[in-house]
Parts: C-alpha cells; sequence; structure tokens
C-alpha cells in the first residue's frame, strides 16, 4: 500500500491541498503586487459572476446530458438487436472495441480531416443535399458535431457492455417468463432492464464523468470554436486562464470543478453500490 | 411455410448486416485517416474519393525522419513504459493489502483514489503546473519537462484503475493459500511474488496493457507540463495546426502512427477491455 500511497500523495492530494491555498490569493504576471497577495474569496466571487465560466459550465452540462443519453439508448437497442450469437462473433467485437483504445487526440484529427471544407466527404456530401456544412463557421454545427463524435466514440463501448451483461444473465426467468405468455417488450421491460440495473448504473457513472472532463477531441476537431461554441470546461481552463497567466483565479476555477466532480461521484457511487447490493439479495 | 426471410436463417442473414453495417460505421474515421496519409497535397482537395492505388510516402518519412516526431515517439515509449512498470509493482502491493488487511479508512482510501481517477485533467493541470514548474524548483532541477514528472502524474490516474482492477483479482484468491503458504514460513513479500503474481497474472497483463495504452493517448497533462524534451506523440499531433497552414497528409501521417501501438495491444486484451474499461463491473 505505501508506495502507491505516496505516489498518489504527491499527484493527488498536494496539487489539491495547494490548489486550495492559491484559490485564496492574487497570483498573476499582471496584478500590480509582484507573487502572491492575499485575496480571500475574491476570486471565488468573480467566478460566481463570471458569465464565460458560467455558458462554459452550462454547455459542458448540455453536452453530457446529450451524449450520455443518446449513446445509452443506442447501445442498448444495438445490444439487443445483436444478441443472437453468430460466427465470426469476436472479429466484430474486436472492431467495435477499436475506437477504446485509440488515441482521442488522433480521432479528433480523424474527424477534422472528415469535416474539413474542400477535402472531407462530409462537407462535400451534405453540400450536394443542400446544406451548407462548415463547423469553422456555424455554432450549431460544431456543437452537434461534437455530440455526434462523442456517439460515434462511445456507442459501441456501451454496445460492448451490454452485450456482455446479457450473455452473462442466468436463462430460467426467460424461460418462465415464455412459458406465461409474456411478450418480447414486456421481457424487455420487466426482466432484461432490471436485472442489468447494474450494469447501466455502472455505465451511466462512468460516461457521465467521462463526458464531463471532454478535451481532447473536441479541442483536435474545432478547438473550442467557432466563438465558444464548443468550449467545454476543460478547455475553458486550459485555453483561457492558462495564457492569462491568473493562476490564482485558475485555482478557484479548478477548485470549483474538483467540488463538483468529487460530490458527483459520491453520489453516483453511492446509488451504484446500492444496486449492487439490492441485486445480490 | 415460412418464408426464408423471417426464418432463423434470415434473422442470421439480418444480424450479419448489422454488424457489417456498424463496422464500416466504426472503421471509417481509421479508414480516412489512411487514405489522407497516402495521400498529396494536391490530390487531397477536390472531389473526395474513397480508394486509392498510390502511396505517397512522404508524408511518414519527413516527420520522422527530418523532423522532430521520431523524437516524440521515443518520449512517448519511455513515458509510457516507466509509467506502467511503476504502476503495476505499487498497484499489486496496494491491492494486496486493501484486499487482505482490514484497516481504518480503507474504503475512504479506495474511494479516493477512485476520485483521482474520475477527476477532470483539466482541474489538476493547473496546480501540477505551477508545482512542476514554479515550487518544487531546486536551482535549475524541476519536474516541468522531464520525463521522470510525467511518469508520476499519469499514475494519477492509471494507479487507482490497476489497483481497482487487481484488488478484484485478489480478492478472488483464497485466503487460505496465503495462510498454509505462512505456516510454511513464507514471508509476506514471498507470498506476494510466489502466490498472488502467478495467480493473478493474467489480470496483471490486462491492468498492463491498458495502463500502457492510457498513458499513451493521454494529451491534455504532456500539453501543459512539457515543453520539448518529454513532448509526446500526441502533443506532436496537435501541434500541426498552426496558423501559417496545416500540412493534413503528414498529420493524417502521425495520428496513424500513433494508432498503431494501441492497436497492436488490442489483439491481447479485446477479452477483457470490457471488464477493464467498467473496472470489472462487467465481465465476458
Amino acid at each position: 500500500m505505501m508506495p502507491a500511497l505516496v505516489i498518489l500523495v504527491f499527484v493527488g492530494l498536494i496539487p489539491f491541498i495547494y490548489v486550495l491555498y492559491v484559490g485564496y490569493f492574487d497570483w498573476s504576471i499582471f496584478s500590480k503586487v509582484r507573487g502572491m497577495s492575499w485575496a480571500g474569496l475574491n476570486n471565488y466571487r468573480r467566478l460566481v459572476f463570471d458569465s464565460a465560466f458560467n455558458a462554459s459550465l452550462r454547455r459542458t452540462i448540455l453536452f453530457t446530458v446529450l451524449t450520455v443519453s443518446i449513446e445509452m439508448v443506442l447501445g442498448i437497442l444495438i445490444a439487443n438487436l445483436l444478441m443472437i450469437k453468430i460466427r465470426g462473433m469476436s472479429f466484430f467485437r474486436a472492431i467495435h472495441s477499436l475506437p477504446l483504445t485509440v488515441a482521442p487526440i488522433a480521432l479528433g484529427a480523424a474527424w477534422r480531416l472528415m469535416t474539413l471544407p474542400g477535402m472531407g466527404p462530409l462537407p462535400y456530401y451534405l453540400q450536394k443535399m443542400g446544406l451548407d456544412f462548415n463547423i469553422g463557421r456555424y455554432a450549431q454545427q460544431a456543437f452537434f458535431t461534437t455530440v455526434i463524435m462523442d456517439v460515434w466514440h462511445w456507442t459501441p463501448f456501451i454496445t460492448l457492455t451490454f452485450l456482455a451483461g446479457l450473455s452473462s444473465l442466468p436463462k430460467s426467468p426467460f424461460e418462465s417468463a415464455m412459458v406465461d405468455g409474456a411478450k418480447g417488450w414486456q421481457i424487455q421491460f420487466y426482466i432484461t432492464l432490471p436485472m442489468l440495473k447494474p450494469v447501466i448504473l455502472t455505465m451511466l457513472f462512468l460516461r457521465i464523468m467521462d463526458a464531463l472532463r471532454i478535451v481532447d477531441e473536441v479541442w483536435m476537431l474545432t478547438g473550442g470554436g467557432p466563438g465558444t461554441a464548443t468550449r467545454y470546461i476543460g478547455i475553458h481552463i486550459w485555453r483561457v486562464v492558462f495564457p492569462k497567466t491568473d493562476y490564482g483565479y485558475g485555482s478557484a476555477m479548478s477548485v470549483i470543478i474538483l467540488y463538483f466532480t468529487i460530490v458527483l461521484c459520491w453520489f453516483l457511487n453511492i446509488i451504484v453500490t446500492q444496486s449492487r447490493k439490492g441485486v445480490a439479495r | 411455410m415460412r418464408s426464408w426471410i423471417t426464418g432463423k436463417e434470415g434473422k442470421r442473414f439480418f444480424i450479419y448486416l448489422i454488424w457489417i453495417f456498424l463496422s464500416i460505421y466504426t472503421l471509417f474515421p481509421i479508414y480516412w485517416l489512411f487514405l489522407v496519409s497516402a495521400r498529396t497535397r494536391i490530390e487531397l482537395f477536390g472531389h473526395p474519393t474513397f480508394f486509392q492505388t498510390t502511396f505517397y510516402i512522404e508524408n511518414f518519412t519527413r516527420p520522422l525522419l527530418n523532423d522532430i516526431y521520431g523524437s516524440y515517439i521515443f518520449n512517448s515509449v519511455i513515458i509510457a513504459t516507466g509509467n506502467t512498470i511503476l504502476v503495476i509493482i505499487c498497484a499489486i502491493f496496494a491491492a494486496y493489502a486493501l484486499s487482505r488487511y482490514r484497516f481504518k479508512g480503507a474504503n475512504n482510501i479506495f474511494f479516493w483514489t477512485i476520485t483521482n481517477r474520475m477527476a477532470p485533467p483539466a482541474a489538476f493541470m493547473f496546480p501540477l503546473f505551477l508545482l512542476y514548474s514554479r515550487v518544487l524548483v531546486v536551482g535549475d532541477i524541476r519536474f516541468f519537462d522531464t520525463h521522470i514528472g510525467m511518469i508520476l502524474v499519469y499514475c494519477l490516474f492509471n494507479l487507482p484503475f490497476s489497483i481497482w482492477l487487481l484488488k478484484g483479482i485478489v480478492d478472488g484468491i483464497p485466503i487460505s493459500i496465503d495462510e498454509a503458504a505462512r505456516i510454511d514460513g513464507a514471508s509476506t513479500l514471498g507470498i506476494i511474488w510466489r502466490i498472488i503474481v502467478p495467480l493473478s497474472a493474467p489480470g496483471i497483463a490486462v491492468a498492463l496493457i491498458l495502463s500502457w495504452i492510457f498513458a499513451w493517448n493521454e494529451y491534455l497533462f504532456a500539453a501543459t507540463l512539457t515543453s520539448s524534451n518529454a513532448r509526446t506523440i500526441t502533443t506532436g499531433l496537435a501541434e500541426f495546426v498552426t496558423i501559417v497552414g496545416t500540412n493534413w497528409g503528414e498529420m493524417a501521417a502521425m495520428a496513424l502512427v500513433s494508432v498503431i501501438p494501441p492497436l497492436l495491444f488490442l489483439s491481447f486484451v479485446q477479452k477483457y477491455i470490457v471488464a477493464g474499461m467498467t473496472f470489472g463491473a462487467v465481465s465476458e
């Protein structure tokens, strides 16, 4: 335990305490006083009224809600369609686990190359259908392209997990339901989904945490633009606060985000643990 | 008489169709990377085509041999490998301790390590940047832009992940084996080395490979905590996009190169990847 704890304290706990500490100071290259000067809660007060920060927080939450719900529904539907075992299944599964191992930054590059006007296939064919597709110019198109990219990236993962979960279920409840004359959708809603509740909740937990901290793909695809259309919270800290070297303010921002993350993580963790206990009973 | 399409054969055919359609859909962006990397600048623009007969090798050779991208890949390999070795050694001990000893606050420690894995890197990036470049400085020596600094940073998410994965596996090894070994006079280290490690070898291999892939793929920390000495290939990829213009063909080529090692490893862990990425909540 000790070596792991030492490293985690060094890269996890010390930065955490340090960021709490710096958050109470005015510290930037452009501030009047050289070095750090005590600012009390000023940084946090600024944060509450910072419209850019609040907008990017709202944008991130909208992005998370959209992507996670689309991915869950699509993933469950596809997994149900593909339940029947066929030859070559492991080959197709290997292809589906491919987006999970590829670097997000390379995926962002691939999507950028596909959506580049004058070069990529997407603008070309959408133009033929009468849609002027340019994610460098239209904010909404850029936002929905990032959503679609994330759905593309993570739906296969949810499908694979569900296939694994479905195949691990016992057969007897389904057989007795069939004997009792239950219809397909009844079996789905009253037996399959409740039995897979722990899997569903675990997936929700992982996907929500992942979607909230998205940076790499979006950074490579749009760079947070056009304007601020795809500037999610991670990109906001990175691209807005870093160049200004406003260390105190950036620390306050990090603290707020860490706080949200820990509360959310704790909350979801309790739900997941509860659901597992329920099934074990 | 039932027709062919509604029978069992028809259903199977239908499922094959869905699988093939989904596979094409999944593979297409990677295939497009390959197409772009094989084309010259002139071939890139205009009507997009989906097949390629010629291969423009200079997209690969120029950045790798004449530019700095060769050393970026070298840095990535060093950092990912060093991090993986460190993570696995620490994770085995930690998983053993969490699984075998009942001590106060074990659950809290476990939860804390998991929050480290779940926290957005953007929030840790800021304090780490300050600590690495300004606070933990002795003379000219600092963690900023060093391999060892990056190796330590990636422990932030790889260590909790590996601990979580290995704890589940060590929990599955019956404690009676430990006790039998202890009666025979084995020390704790001896038990870990001779019993726990061999019995959990498949799990260790999965943790090893997935940690390596995560470290190789990571971008945000690498972009903020390095400048030139320890730059990794993922940051190199982002550097292609500049104000004066981007060499798309070379960028695609380097993206393809960065994709290859994880893909090679994928064939080993493909069976376990679902279990690994859901922290053992779901297994095949």
